[in-house]
């Protein structure tokens, strides 16, 4: 797939440049492969009264894909301009290739943004605005046209060189703002919400194409959006935010399904909550049993390592609406299988998604919980009959999720 | 085209005359402004530039050149004019250029205070502006000071080019500030951003990034600037005790003094040419640039 996009003499180039930057790591000795490509350590940053980044603490690792993911306004802007330097943290120290960066110029930082409204410049055509880095570092013309059009090439845009930017499309711009960054060969690579503008299917087919023109390049990205499932198709580490303060961090799968308190079930994906009491803790297997305000029973895995639970203590329990299973009530005596959790409830509203159907089942022990099944049959999946009928939900105790808090 | 775009045929007559009447409603006090009080007598100066002199003084038809011979003959003032306006343009646009930047960039909220106070001044007649530079300039002030500065009891700002340069800049400095800084503000700040996260500095950014982003403004405001610069009169009598010779002193004399008004009118008639152009080769001049480096016209750009 990879190698269809990319032509590889441009891969080559760009790839090369990372590893001459390790044999000077290296030699130098300040850094070696193992050293975070960012460092953010305790940084704060308010702006006056409201504190955008709060004592933020985060490792970047080199060559790998991170997003930044949170909710509007919970500092992911901020910090991308603190690592770029359009921004100084109030507290805290950022390191760049183990080197703190504090009071080095935007322009002095081996860092290069992907703007979210692309900021190409409009009296340039493709080729200058590109090759904007390579001049104000001096390269000579014809290498700069040469790595101007591998850059090109590698986002997809050979033979655009003497194109305006307005007469682009968005998708195009996107990627002469993409090349322009790359062609400077950045330590990390920056981005903010680039795919924002664009409609639907061609963010799909972006997401794709960034995600492997990172693997073929081997820069570090960051990369910011709001988009959860953006977030999940591309990065290898995602940083949930909230209120300036990171909430987890972790590969995809990893965020998906342990997540480690309420906000974070919630932002990625969604989830049913149960409030509940802790009844008993197995610590060996981490996992608990707990009691629902309405007396039902559930056990469950405690998915922070860090939490400390004991009886008596509040807790929610979390599951993926995608675990729960529904059938229509056929009258027989609920008799669940051993691990399994059965209840009796009465559809409220049943809703026809294409690819699944949502379903909100009122049930008396657990509330209304939200129930999703995968039309595998065509619109024949669906459950018959309409709101009101009676249903029956159940799921395994693996889909139990006890968070704390 | 129309007719494609319109749904019902029927209607398509009736609308395009309405439309049509509008579009001359609107522009009819324009037209008769511009008939009367430019084509008209642009067309009179040309018709006498032609003419000879009565006797006592006027005008009698007839068909000569040798108006513009003896203008050519006495190119002087016509230099001088230029002289001017292109150091006063110059000036004006040293002066305009970082007060424009700084209201489009950095006044922040105080943007709309600060333009106020540009704007104040000229809520006050021109004339009286200019004549108190008379008493700012003057021995008593600034004048007396610098001399003293200066250590020489003769010193004068008042009537010196120094002193109309000044008055000039002063009068027409808004004309200038005003094209730039919409052109400024309009831009996109995250283009700057993007400028030095690519390595370029400050002064860099200026250079290749704010400057030709600008320069529609820049050219605007220029001739906005430089025409009533080559006629001005006025600021050069007052404040230059009429001492340098211009166009428009010229004008004044054949007309009002010598009532010699074919040579004045020929005067008038190379004075227009000589701006226009002047002006033609420096657009000619910056749209050069701008096609080397790959951008359209000014104009051209789409919003
Ligand atoms: N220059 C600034 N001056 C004052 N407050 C600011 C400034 N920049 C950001 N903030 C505030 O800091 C907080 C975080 O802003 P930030 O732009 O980082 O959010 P974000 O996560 O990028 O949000 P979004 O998804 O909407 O882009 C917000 O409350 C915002 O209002
Ligand atoms: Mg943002």
């Amino acid at each position: 797939m990879t190698t269809s996009l990319t032509p590889d003499a441009a891969t080559a180039s760009l790839a090369g440049s990372a590893g001459a930057r390790a044999v000077a790591r290296a030699t130098t000795g300040v850094a070696d492969e193992t050293t975070p490509d960012v460092e953010i350590v305790d940084v704060t940053k308010r702006f006056g009264a409201v504190t955008a980044v709060d004592r933020m603490r985060l490792s970047i690792s080199r060559g790998e894909f991170y997003s930044l993911l949170g909710p509007s306004g919970c500092g992911k802007t901020t910090t991308l301009r603190m690592i770029a330097g359009f921004e100084q943290p109030t507290e805290g120290e950022i390191f760049l290739d183990g080197k703190p960066i504090a009071g080095i110029p935007p322009y002095r930082r081996n860092v290069n943004t992907v703007f979210q409204h692309y900021a190409l410049f409009p009296h340039m055509d493709v080729a200058r605005n590109v090759g904007y880095g390579l001049r104000q570092r001096k390269v000579a013309k014809v290498e700069e046209a040469r790595r101007v059009g591998e850059a090109l090439a590698l986002v997809r845009l050979a033979g655009y060189e003497r194109r305006r930017t307005w007469e682009m499309s968005g998708g195009q711009q996107q990627r002469v703002a993409l090349a322009r960054a790359l062609v400077n060969h950045p330590t990390v690579l920056l981005l903010d919400e680039p795919l924002g503008a664009l409609d639907l299917k061609l963010r799909k087919e972006m997401q794709l194409e960034l995600k492997a023109l990172q693997r073929e390049v081997g820069i570090t990205f960051v990369y910011v959006t709001h988009d959860q499932e953006e977030a999940l198709t591309m990065s290898d580490v995602i940083v949930v935010m909230r209120d300036g303060r990171i909430q987890q961090q972790g590969d995809p799968t990893e965020l998906y399904e342990c997540p480690t308190n309420r906000f974070v079930a919630d932002f990625l994906g969604s989830s049913n909550f149960i409030a509940a009491t802790v009844e008993g803790v197995d610590a060996s297997s981490r996992t608990a049993t707990v009691r629902s305000d309405r007396g039902l029973v559930l056990r469950g895995t405690v998915t922070d390592p860090a939490a400390a639970i004991a009886a008596g203590d509040a807790v929610t329990v979390a599951t993926r609406p995608e675990r729960l299973e529904v059938r229509p009530d056929d009258g027989a005596a609920p008799g669940a299988a051993p691990g399994w959790t059965e209840l009796a409830g009465r559809i409220r509203q049943g809703t026809y998604l294409g690819d699944h159907s949502e379903y909100r089942v009122v049930t008396d022990l657990a509330g209304e919980l939200i129930v999703r099944r995968q039309n595998t049959v065509g619109a024949g999946s669906a459950l018959g009959g309409g709101p009101g009928d009676p249903v029956v939900v159940r799921w395994h105790e693996t889909a139990n999720l006890i968070l704390v808090g | 085209m129309a007719t494609a775009l319109t749904p019902t045929p029927a209607r398509t007559g009736g609308g395009r005359a309405k439309s049509a009447l509008l579009t001359g409603a609107l522009l009819l006090p324009a037209s008769i402004w511009y008939l009367f009080l430019l084509v008209l007598p642009m067309g009179f100066v040309v018709a006498f530039s032609f003419g000879e002199k009565a006797r006592n003084g006027g005008y009698t038809p007839a068909f000569t050149l040798d108006n513009y011979g003896q203008v050519m003959k006495g190119a002087d003032p016509f230099l001088e004019s230029l002289k001017l306006a292109t150091a006063g343009t110059f000036l004006t646009l040293l002066v305009a250029l970082p007060l424009a930047y700084f209201l489009a960039t950095r006044a922040g909220s105080r943007k709309g205070l600060f333009v106020l106070l540009l704007v104040i001044p000229f809520w006050t007649s021109f004339l009286i502006r200019t004549y108190s530079w008379l008493i700012v300039l003057g021995r008593g002030n600034l004048g007396g000071f610098i001399g003293g500065l200066l250590g020489d009891p003769n010193f004068r700002l008042l009537g010196t080019p120094g002193a109309i340069l000044l008055g000039l800049v002063y009068g027409y400095l808004p004309l200038m500030i005003f094209p730039l800084y919409v052109t400024l503000e309009r831009m996109d700040r995250s283009l700057i951003e993007a400028s030095k996260d690519l390595g370029a500095g400050r002064w860099a950014t200026f250079r290749q990034i704010t400057l030709p982003i600008a320069l529609p403004g820049l050219v605007t405001g220029s001739i906005l600037v430089f025409i009533p610069m080559m006629g001005e009169y006025v600021i050069p009598q007052i404040l230059g005790y009429g001492r340098t010779f211009l166009i428009g002193n010229a004008l004044v004399l054949d007309f009002l003094e010598a009532r010699n008004w074919p040579l004045g009118s020929a005067k008038a008639v190379v004075l227009i040419a000589t701006m226009l152009i002047t002006i033609s080769v420096y657009v000619w001049f910056v749209n050069r640039g701008r096609q080397a480096r790959g951008v359209g016209v000014l104009g051209a750009r789409p919003p």
